[in-house]
């Protein structure tokens, strides 16, 4: 359980949203849903349409491609934000690997919200960048 | 689990009270729409069980509120399907569901017909007419206090002594005012305190927040006020433009148009700092939101239209999880809690389980219309899963089910007023053949193994077409299909019927 000040205080602590002032945190807190997730459950299902872009807040996630594990997700991560962007389907599961917390933005106003605060968009090109960086390694 | 429970001596003044403290295979706690309606279900399956609520009467929050007297939910009275058939329930979004067709669509036959959305009291008036005509018993005044684990079950402390059981249900709905943490909201009224319309007039009002109930009080107050500032951190959501109940219904969008033309109310996004009295009334501090800047109003009136919490009591403390900034228990998809066992919600607070928010629509089960709906699923899930209850299926020709899934998804108000949530699901065994397996969840669908199966379900997209998905287990894999939409929501033609067919195909 948050409440509202707790979550704003909890998105101060976060890279993406580092760059905002506490009004707008605020903004955030009231624009994005809140879900939580128990241990095993599923949050993104690898080809099903729909999905929405969340932000971890507190706990831990598994990426899973056709069943196998390819990497886990924590605290201050996103996650399906390619399926929202390219208006296609998950390429894979995330699954709750303990009991997990996150806020969710509807995919109808991730455009909207990234265009509304540039410097969260700013925040979420570089850890893309680390994201594609961390996989050319692995090549 | 214990036997005896203890009676306070209020309870032995009680009279003919039904459901004297003891042990119950199930404990209901309230008597709003949610309440009673699970009851009813309950009852149906042949589950025992206590309703128990703190009010003198039934209709929960309808006996107070909407405070500006009507909802914004239709029942239409002239709808285009046979009024009290099954399929009318999608155009009566606030009648309770019963199984007797002499009993369906109540609300229509208590509205004077000026509106389709009904008033506070035309719905006050139909659930005690619901209770009546049920025979849904309650036992009134009887207030729950205390929550406690005891073996499997629980043990619920009330004013009139404690009741034991394996299951609780509750539906005390999203009932307490809520107010965050502002220096100085505590010397404002909350909505739920505010005054008739005509006190107001000539006034300059502020209101906090800029969802439903501020909208709603809003409308009521323009012919009255010289100025109505509504304000808070994010911007206005409309339903029209969410594609769901999640946003202010246009019902109530006069305010906005007045705002959008600059006729006296001012709609702001800013983050409220502060409110200090003042010797004229009150000035309240806020900074600009999606706009940099600060803004000073000074005003006579100030009311806080920031919305609901449930009243959750001791169940923090069992481990209850929550989200909406701890307003809600996050909930599995049959409503169960998601870290304490056994605990199970109706009514309003069923909206703590969202689905697979698809296209970002997430359930609609912050009122009747949608967790009406729950209710039925909720009470055949407790009877089969905890009571032994075993609910036939009916069984299909094989001809019959492309027919009987195009019906449901064009004509059902199950999977019309819970889109993308609850969905029909037909199985296919070897052994025990097509079974229709009734109205499921339809996250319970796709994250559960079982026979192979097809589920069906109304889906809103980005640009807010309807349109059927079908999602199909074959051989334990999920696959998704979604159909084409049609403008006049006709899901039963030839082109749906070549493409069900196709996907079908091998299983028929």
């Amino acid at each position: 359980m948050a409440t509202r000040e707790e979550l704003i205080d909890l998105l101060a602590g976060l890279a993406l949203f580092a760059d905002l002032t506490r009004p707008q945190l605020e903004a955030v807190v009231h624009s994005l849903e809140e879900e939580y997730f128990a241990e095993g459950q599923r949050v993104l299902r690898q080809g099903l349409s729909g999905s929405n872009l969340y932000i971890i807040l507190d706990g831990e996630a598994a990426v899973q491609i056709d069943g196998k594990q390819r990497t886990t997700l924590g605290k201050g991560d996103f996650f399906g934000e390619i399926s929202v962007l390219l208006g296609e389907p998950p390429n894979a599961d995330v699954v709750a690997v303990r009991s997990m917390r996150c806020l969710v933005l509807a995919a109808t106003q991730v455009e909207p919200f990234l265009l509304a605060y540039p410097h969260i968009t700013f925040r979420m090109l570089q850890a893309e960048a680390r994201r594609v960086r961390t996989t050319s390694v692995w090549r | 689990m214990a036997v005896a429970r203890r009676p306070r001596k209020s309870s032995r003044r009680a009279g003919s009270k039904p459901f004297p403290p003891g042990s119950y295979p199930a404990v209901i706690i309230g008597s709003g729409p949610g309440a009673l309606q699970i009851s009813y279900f309950l009852g149906r399956l042949g589950v025992g069980h206590a309703v128990l609520s703190a009010d003198p009467a039934p209709g929960g929050m309808f006996r107070e509120f909407p405070l500006y007297q009507r909802l914004n939910t239709w029942s239409k009275p002239y709808p285009p399907v046979t009024p009290r058939s099954r399929h009318y329930a999608w155009y009566d979004w606030n009648s309770l569901l019963v199984d007797d067709p002499k009993h369906q669509a109540i609300v229509p036959e208590f509205m004077k017909g000026e509106s389709y959305f009904p008033t506070r009291a035309e719905m006050e008036k139909t659930l005690s007419a619901f209770v009546d005509r049920s025979r849904v018993r309650v036992r009134y005044g009887c207030r729950w206090e205390t929550t406690a684990r005891d073996g499997g079950g629980f043990v619920l402390g009330t004013s009139d002594g404690e009741y034991g059981c394996r299951i609780a249900v509750l539906a005390v709905g999203m009932a307490e005012p809520w107010k965050p943490q502002i220096p100085g909201i505590d010397q404002i009224p909350h909505y739920a305190q505010a005054r008739p319309s005509r006190q107001y007039a000539g006034r300059r009002v502020l209101i906090l927040g800029k969802r439903t109930s501020a909208f709603e009080m809003a409308d009521s107050l323009l012919p009255w006020c010289r100025t109505i500032i509504l304000v808070s951190p994010r911007p206005t959501l409309l339903a029209i433009n969410s594609h769901s109940t999640a946003g202010v219904r246009a019902r109530h969008l006069v305010p906005y148009e007045d705002h959008i033309l600059g006729g006296g109310v001012f709609m702001l996004d800013g983050a409220t700092s502060r409110i200090e009295q003042t010797a004229k009334g009150y000035r309240v501090y806020a900074s600009g939101t999606t706009r940099p800047g600060d803004f000073v109003f000074d005003v006579d009136t100030v009311v806080a239209a920031t919305g609901w919490t449930m009243p959750l009591r001791d169940l923090r403390a069992l481990g209850l999880a929550t989200i909406s900034q701890d307003r809600i228990p996050a909930l599995r998809p049959f409503w169960e809690s998601t870290t304490v066992p056994g605990l199970f919600f109706a009514g309003a607070a069923t909206q703590g389980a969202v689905g697979l928010r698809k296209h970002g629509v997430p359930s609609n089960s912050g009122g009747i219309g949608g967790f009406r709906h729950n209710a039925r699923v909720l009470a055949r899930y407790l009877a089969e899963t905890h009571f032994g209850v075993s609910v036939p299926r009916a069984a299909l020709a094989a001809g019959d089910v492309i027919p009987y899934l195009l019906s449901e998804v064009t004509h059902a108000a199950e999977l019309w007023n819970q889109r993308s949530y609850l969905g029909r699901v037909v199985s296919f065994d070897q052994r025990r053949g097509i079974l229709d397996e009734g109205i499921l969840p339809l996250q319970h669908f796709v994250d559960t193994s079982g026979p192979d199966a097809v589920a069906i379900v109304l889906e809103t997209d980005q640009s807010g077409d309807h349109h059927p998905a079908v999602y199909l287990r074959r051989d334990g894999r999920i696959t998704e299909h979604v159909l084409a939409s049609d403008p006049l929501h006709n899901f039963e033609t030839g082109e749906h019927t070549r493409q069900l067919t196709a996907l079908l195909h091998g299983l028929l």
